[in-house]
């Protein structure tokens, strides 16, 4: 059965004469699959994640998580937004530790076992290299580094959906590739259900079992193509002629949707 | 550099007095307020101490009901947009007009001052948290919402400590502001504080008394500033990031 369910969204901002972000969009994923979306810029993939988590509700259609329909943002849901976004007053560790202190279980349980908790967000940082960082604010760290620390927060309350919108953006391609492998060892150890939006077609290739292609504004899908390579997949999967004619296969796609809109 | 201006400024008002045969009663030159300073020190510094009093206590309910108030306005953009030009409408009823009021409900004396010093500082506090949790971020309650937060915990998580560096830049304006509506309500209607102290002193053609009661004022108020603006740097490093941190200005 899938986890997550789209049937012919269609979502619109402002009133009537307001952009037309998604049309006729319709995807579904099943529990515990790595699903990732690709698409020409501005076509409304950060749009469909608001719609998925219940942020946006869309103007039509419905989107069912977890076998109910979202009428609004539930925890079981983990979110790294695309410009990681962290509270100024809190440091670094507690940022992490957020959403904690909303989401159930935990919200009631982190008083009595906060060192637990801190130890948990402890290994988290530690797997994405963060260690030495607690304390820090976010306007002391780079633009990488809240990254990571976004990822974190989207795991730390070990979230059943997790939704990266272009998580390792800002990130250099050394560091990237790293977190790819971190991010795989997370999801191969938890099984979450991932919605992964990048704008990096070998990131896509790596990490996910199913890409999903979109059209230019107003977005649907277009095309979808099934990764086959084994896991856990490592750099050398990357020089793989397979792994090359993929990601070359995906450019062409995108490239042919940019010119539709053209 | 304040110390060499305010020297500076002294020996200005000393050398005019010196110079220019000015009577006592129209300038009294620097050393004779400071005679009367001494002359007056234990009545200067009950009255002092009674203005104090009603300042702070009408400060600490303007801060409490501001506080609350601010919330409540701030979190629903309908009531804040309702609410918005009322709030600045009663803020320009000048204030004096509300002492003879008081007076008539209160009587003279402590409690019209302290609710004059209440009335004048709960406005800029309203208005400034109310402003600050109305201008949060979409994107930072987005973060709380995708958890599936609740009004209350965004708020709690988001709204206030957002608000913050609103509300402690209010502080420093309602001290000062509520120091004035203290001493305004003292000298219409009270026979202590330093207001009335000046009153008093006026009506005997003290002068030299009524310029010292002045620098008690300035003094007190200067006092209060600096100890809101301590308050504030101490609480909110976060919102100048750390700018006025140590090691830079
Ligand atoms: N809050 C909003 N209000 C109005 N229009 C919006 C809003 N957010 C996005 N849009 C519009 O919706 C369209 C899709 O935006 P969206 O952010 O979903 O694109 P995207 O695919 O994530 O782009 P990118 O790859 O550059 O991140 C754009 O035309 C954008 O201008
Ligand atoms: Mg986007």
């Amino acid at each position: 059965m899938a986890f997550v369910e789209l049937k012919d969204i269609w979502l619109r901002y402002g009133g009537a004469e307001g952009t037309l972000a998604l049309k006729n969009a319709s995807m579904s994923v099943r529990d515990g699959e790595f699903v990732a979306v690709v698409g020409p810029s501005g076509c409304g993939k950060s749009t469909l994640m608001k719609a998925v988590t219940g942020l946006w509700p869309p103007t039509r259609g419905e989107v069912t998580v977890a076998g109910k329909a979202v009428k609004g943002p539930v925890g079981i849901v983990g979110m790294a937004f695309q410009n990681s976004v962290q509270l100024p007053w809190r440091n670094t560790l507690d940022n992490i530790m957020l959403p904690l202190e909303i989401v159930e279980p935990h919200a009631s349980r982190l008083h009595a076992h906060k060192s637990d908790y801190v130890a948990k967000a402890r290994e988290l940082m530690g797997l994405v290299g963060l260690t030495g960082f607690e304390k820090r604010y976010p306007w002391q760290l780079s633009g990488g580094m809240q990254q990571r620390a976004s990822l974190c927060r989207a795991l730390i309350h070990d979230p059943k959906l997790l939704m990266l919108d272009e998580p390792f953006g800002a990130l250099d391609m050394f560091t990237r590739e790293e977190l790819w492998g971190v991010l795989q060892d997370l999801w191969m150890a938890r099984k979450p259900t991932v919605i992964l939006v990048t704008h990096d077609l070998r990131e896509a290739v790596f990490l996910a079992d199913r890409i999903l292609v979109m059209s230019a504004r107003p977005g649907r899908f277009v095309a979808e193509y099934n990764v086959p390579f084994p896991r856990p997949r490592t750099l050398e999967t990357t020089y793989l002629p397979d792994f090359i004619e993929i990601t070359h296969m995906l450019r062409s796609l995108i490239q042919s949707a940019r010119q539709d809109a053209a | 550099m304040p110390w060499m201006v305010i020297t500076g400024f002294i020996l200005v008002w000393e050398l005019i007095c010196l110079i220019f045969p000015i009577k006592t009663f129209i300038l009294p030159a620097p050393h004779v307020i400071v005679q009367s300073m001494i002359t007056w020190w234990p009545q200067i510094l009950e009255n002092s101490g009674q203005t104090l009093f009603t300042t702070v206590v009408g400060f600490l309910i303007a801060v409490a009901f501001g506080l609350a108030g601010g919330v409540v306005i701030g979190s629903s953009t309908l009531i804040y947009n309702g609410f918005y030009p009322l709030l600045i409408g009663f803020n320009a009823i000048p204030k004096v007009a509300i002492v003879p009021i008081l007076v008539l409900w209160f009587g003279i004396g402590t409690v019209p001052a302290i609710i004059t010093a209440f009335i004048i500082s709960f406005f800029p506090i309203l208005v400034n948290v109310a402003t600050g949790i109305a201008t949060v971020e979409p994107e930072l309650k987005d973060v709380l919402r995708a958890l599936g937060a609740s009004n209350r915990q965004i708020i709690m998580k988001v709204g206030l400590p957002r608000s913050m560096p609103y509300f402690f830049a209010s502080l420093k304006v309602a001290i000062t502001v509520a120091f004035v509506g203290s001493i305004m309500s003292e000298t219409v209607a009270a026979n202590v504080g330093i207001g009335a102290l000046m009153m008093a002193a006026q009506g005997r053609f003290e002068v030299p008394l009524v310029f010292a009661g002045l620098i008690a004022t300035a003094v007190m108020g200067i006092m209060l500033y600096v100890i809101a603006e301590t308050i504030e740097r101490r609480v909110i490093g976060w919102a100048t990031r750390g700018i006025n941190g140590p090691g830079s200005v």
